[in-house]
């Protein structure tokens, strides 16, 4: 019979062949973990004796959430994760260096890869054809302890696209509608697997953003098959010898098979507080913005900072909407620099912060006020999400974000393009 | 054994941020505090109302959004005693386990705010002594079971040395 990617990629790791239902333990190769997961992880392994890492070059703790420090609690934890990497040799990713997706996927993960994280978003992996998926704490802690973890290996929901996106719609757009018709829990348990020719043709920030969230339908793991296009970015990354191809059988059993065209697509929206929530833009009438932000592991890539800087260029945002801006890695820090990009997004009024995950996780950097509404490129929109029970998170692209600071209310990219 | 408590309900979707809110980011490597703030965005008095041994009871996707396993660590801190839902995100379930939490898949439907329940984790039954109805749960992974009954996974790898999955 034959496999989907998951069972193609566990079944390499389980050293067996495994089929979806069956639990295993498998060899893990690469494992993150960030400053709000990682001290409790570290304690773990200080209270098992088990204070290192199997494969210290492919373990990368990430002070990234509450970076730089606002807090003596936190520059605390930031001290323990950095003695940590110390003593084991594993990688240290500091303040500055970027989300740990953006940068486990530009410098650490290749085709075929078991990447567990102890962040949910572990997932975004997925578009490199890794198996990549997030774990608590204690896991992650096992897992770069000893290389190896236990799993039940998924079934799989294929979820095939067609069509070609309209200007102006993205696939953040497509994931919150197709979050929105199936539900925050509509995969709970499952892979799901992206194809098909829309998604063949897609370059490989737009398809992390669909793996980024393939947890907020309750996914384990969202995985893409790995191509001319994943080859081309793993040649740009000087990693071209990793590239394999993988490709799912073609008589491999999926648990479902959806389909979705993107051909009249509009921007979509997820309204307050469930990712699942969405609206068509059309259908959004006067919802006054006080926040505007882009960046985040889901929507905080070179391209996505590019989309807002062509719809801000010689324009300024509202008067009564701020805007926050954090590229999600270093590197996409230097080259909107060197293009320019950061000079129109600054002179259009934004507040440009340091790379990190800046205000998603309401830690620092842009906690909303009571009652406040702010529009983000982010993942989730849950109450409290951006550190006030009394605030309102609102998910859409980044073009949807840049146009709404613009107008002061949520509004249709499709405008300024 | 047998658990027994008052149930404390709440609805769909019950996030980690509702959990364990982002705001106390920085009270992450000090659980007592944090404990003291477990599901304030979903009933900002609940650490101060509930007793040891209550119940914490949910609709569908309990435990849905981050991977931070200080939410269930914190309810089980404040002296909860098991979590009941109808169907739980898959992080939030594999963590309460490691943090030898309790989780049980039921038709809490049947179950209300106050309501005297009666948990048999073995026999996998919940007896709601306020309705005088008896609602069964399927168990769980053999995987699972082993680590539950550890005390969770630091506890089951001081006494295996690895994972005993069968
Ligand atoms: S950017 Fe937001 S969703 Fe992504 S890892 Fe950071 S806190 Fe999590």
């Amino acid at each position: 019979m034959g496999k989907t990617l998951a069972e193609k990629i566990l079944s390499e790791h389980a050293d067996k062949e495994v089929k979806a239902g069956e639990l295993v333990i498998v060899k893990v190769d690469v494992c993150l973990t960030q400053d709000g997961t990682g001290p409790l992880a570290v304690r773990q392994l200080q209270k098992l004796n088990m204070e290192k890492a199997a494969n210290p070059d492919r373990t990368v703790l990430f002070l990234d959430h509450a970076s730089p420090s606002p807090r003596r609690e936190l520059s605390n934890d930031h001290m323990l994760l950095r003695e940590f990497a110390r003593k084991t040799g594993a990688q240290l990713s500091d303040i500055g260096d970027g989300v740990c997706h953006q940068v486990i996927f530009e410098n650490y993960l290749n085709p075929g890869d078991v990447l567990i994280g102890a962040d949910s978003h572990t997932c975004t992996g997925g578009a490199m054809c890794a198996f990549s998926t997030g774990m608590g704490s204690t896991d992650v802690a096992v897992g770069i302890a000893l290389g190896k973890t236990w799993m039940k290996i998924p079934e799989t929901f294929k979820i095939v696209v067609k069509g070609k996106f309209q200007k102006g719609v993205f696939s953040k757009d497509l994931i919150l509608h197709i979050i929105g018709t199936i539900g925050a829990d509509g995969a709970t348990y499952k892979a799901l697997e992206f194809c098909g020719e829309t998604i063949e043709n897609m370059p490989i920030n737009e398809r992390m953003t669909l793996s980024n969230m393939a947890v907020e339908a309750g996914a384990k793991a969202g995985l893409i098959a790995s191509d001319d296009i994943t080859k081309e970015f793993l040649i740009s990354r000087g990693r071209g010898e990793k590239f394999r191809e993988i490709k799912p059988d073609p008589d491999a059993e999926y648990e479902k098979e959806l389909e979705f065209d993107v051909t009249n697509l509009e921007p979509t929206v997820s309204f307050p507080h469930t990712v699942d929530n969405t609206k068509p833009i059309s259908q959004i009438k006067s919802v006054k913005i006080h926040q505007a932000y882009i960046g985040t592991c889901t929507n905080g890539r070179l391209e996505d900072l590019e989309i807002a800087a062509k719809i801000l260029k010689g324009k300024k945002r509202h008067p009564d909407t701020r805007l926050i801006v954090v590229p999600a890695s270093r590197e996409i820090y230097k080259k909107a620099l060197q293009k320019g990009i950061l000079e129109i997004l600054n002179d259009a009024g934004a507040s440009i912060n340091n790379p990190g995950c800046g205000p998603c996780v309401g830690v620092h950097q842009g906690v909303l006020g009571n009652g406040e509404a702010c529009i983000s490129s982010q993942n989730r929109n849950f109450k409290g999400r951006m550190g006030n029970p009394e605030g309102f998170i609102y998910l859409a692209s980044p073009a949807t974000v840049a146009a709404s600071a613009i107008k002061g209310e949520i509004a249709d990219p499709r405008e300024f393009l | 054994m047998i658990l027994k408590g008052k149930t404390w309900k709440f609805g769909d979707d019950i996030s980690t941020d509702h959990i364990a809110p982002g705001r106390y980011f920085h009270l992450r490597s000090n659980l007592p505090e944090l404990a003291k703030h477990v599901l304030e965005d979903a009933d900002p008095e609940f650490a101060q109302k509930m007793n040891k041994g209550d119940f914490v009871v949910g609709g569908n996707n309990f435990g849905l959004g981050s991977s931070r396993e200080h939410a269930p660590t914190i309810i089980k801190l404040a002296g909860v005693s098991a979590v009941l839902a109808k169907s739980f995100a898959r992080i939030f379930f594999r963590n309460s386990i490691n943090v030898g939490l309790p989780v049980i898949v039921c038709d809490t439907d049947k179950i209300d705010a106050g309501d005297e329940l009666e948990v048999d984790l073995q026999k996998g039954t919940v007896y709601n002594k306020t309705k005088n109805i008896t609602l069964t749960f399927p168990p769980l992974p053999k995987a699972m079971t082993n680590i539950l009954n550890d005390g969770g996974l630091v506890a089951h790898l001081q006494k295996h040395g690895d994972f005993v999955i069968d």
